[in-house]
């Protein structure tokens, strides 16, 4: 890969780098989703991983379960992608704490509902964009969130086509959200183009 | 009973007479099905670029509509396959996200699709039928039994192509 430098290669070191942008932005979407819910939200230490994007949908249950992708462009110092992936019952949750109704209600892919879950997409990815752009000083913007639910290995074949003109891993960041009562487990996947690995991590005083 | 052989993204196989090739979840990827129907050969790929000219870094060759249809036939001779009975049949290529910006990843599904056909016309490869474009994901089997596409999907049910 020339004097690329891709997660493939990342050491123990590196990961620990990123798992602790992962950290504060798990806290900054916690305390995003406590005030869009009006809930105190705990988050677990989320699990970071670089992983082969062949295992992915294996890891959501299988390239034919049904998931809900929420994907953003990212743009400015770098550039590339954000995905969001949130199982059907996660997004079920979501959904009723945000409009007030009975946890157990079913899920129903109207207007509304597919406005709540971008929105929800668009917090959350936010509040990691902010984490890693407050720690790198790069400028990151995300565009407005496009939304998808179908087969976990369709929805994930759009970023992986876009990761795989240069490698085949991802950076992948595991949150679970929880009000103490119900949890919701949020998969992120970071990623960025091959030149934008570079400067993130040359931000990051990695390389 | 035919066996049952997983395709992955990626991904290439091919497999003799009884068996049933079959690949999940395509997206905007492109599976690609191949049938000889005299020996009953056939060929299954699941491509997610259309060349490999425009990758960086080419380990793997199944993951290009370009060389993943060359090796796939050259694959299914290697098992007996006359190259003048192989037929094909297209399904994939959706465009799984709109966004305003329209940037050329929302486009990569149909230039999938455009790229397996004008690389089977180059090879001389009629192309049967097809289930291609929309906005959903698709999960197929290819059976040896008569060439048979099984095209399921969450939506818009199950078809045979």
């Amino acid at each position: 890969m020339g004097n690329g430098f891709d997660f493939g290669t990342l050491s123990s070191f590196h990961l620990d780098v990123l798992r602790e942008i992962g950290n504060i932005g798990a806290g900054n979407a916690a305390t995003a989703l406590a005030k869009l819910l009006h809930k105190k939200i705990d988050m677990n230490v989320p699990q970071i991983r670089v992983m082969d994007f062949s295992e992915v949908s294996d890891m959501l249950g299988g390239a034919e379960i049904q998931v809900v992708g929420i994907l953003l462009e990212v743009n400015g110092d770098i550039t590339g992608n954000m995905m969001f992936i949130l199982d059907i019952q996660s997004s079920q949750l979501l959904v009723n704490f945000l409009m007030g109704r009975p946890s157990q209600t079913d899920l129903e892919f109207d207007e509304i509902t597919l406005s709540a879950l971008k929105e929800i997409g668009n917090i959350l990815a936010g509040s990691y964009l902010t984490a890693l752009s407050n720690l790198t000083n790069l400028k990151i913007m995300p565009s407005v969130p496009g939304l998808a639910i179908d087969m976990a290995g369709a929805i994930l074949s759009v970023p992986a086509i876009e990761f795989g003109k240069t490698s085949d891993v991802v950076l992948y960041i595991e949150n679970e959200f929880t009000d103490g009562v119900n949890s919701v487990i949020g998969n992120l996947f970071l990623i960025p183009d091959h030149e934008s690995c570079n400067r993130l991590l040359q931000a990051l005083g990695v390389v | 009973m035919a066996e049952l052989i997983k395709v992955g993204m990626a991904d290439l196989k091919v497999a003799r007479h009884p068996s049933v090739l079959t690949t999940l979840g395509l997206g905007s990827c492109v599976g690609i099905a191949l049938y000889e129907n005299k020996i009953r050969v056939i060929g299954l790929a699941h491509i997610m670029l259309p060349s490999s000219t425009i990758s960086l870094n080419v380990v793997n060759r199944a993951k290009f509509a370009d060389t993943a249809i060359v090796d796939l036939i050259d694959k299914m001779i290697d098992l007996g396959a006359d190259k003048n009975n192989i037929v094909a049949k297209l399904a994939g290529g959706a465009q799984m996200f709109s966004f305003s910006s329209g940037h050329e990843i929302m486009r990569i599904g149909q230039r999938n699709i455009e790229a397996a056909r004008s690389i089977l016309k180059e090879l001389q490869i009629p192309i049967i039928s097809e289930d291609v474009g929309g906005n959903y994901g698709r999960t197929i089997e290819l059976s040896s039994k008569d060439g048979m596409l099984k095209v399921k999907s969450i939506g818009a049910g199950i078809k045979f192509i």
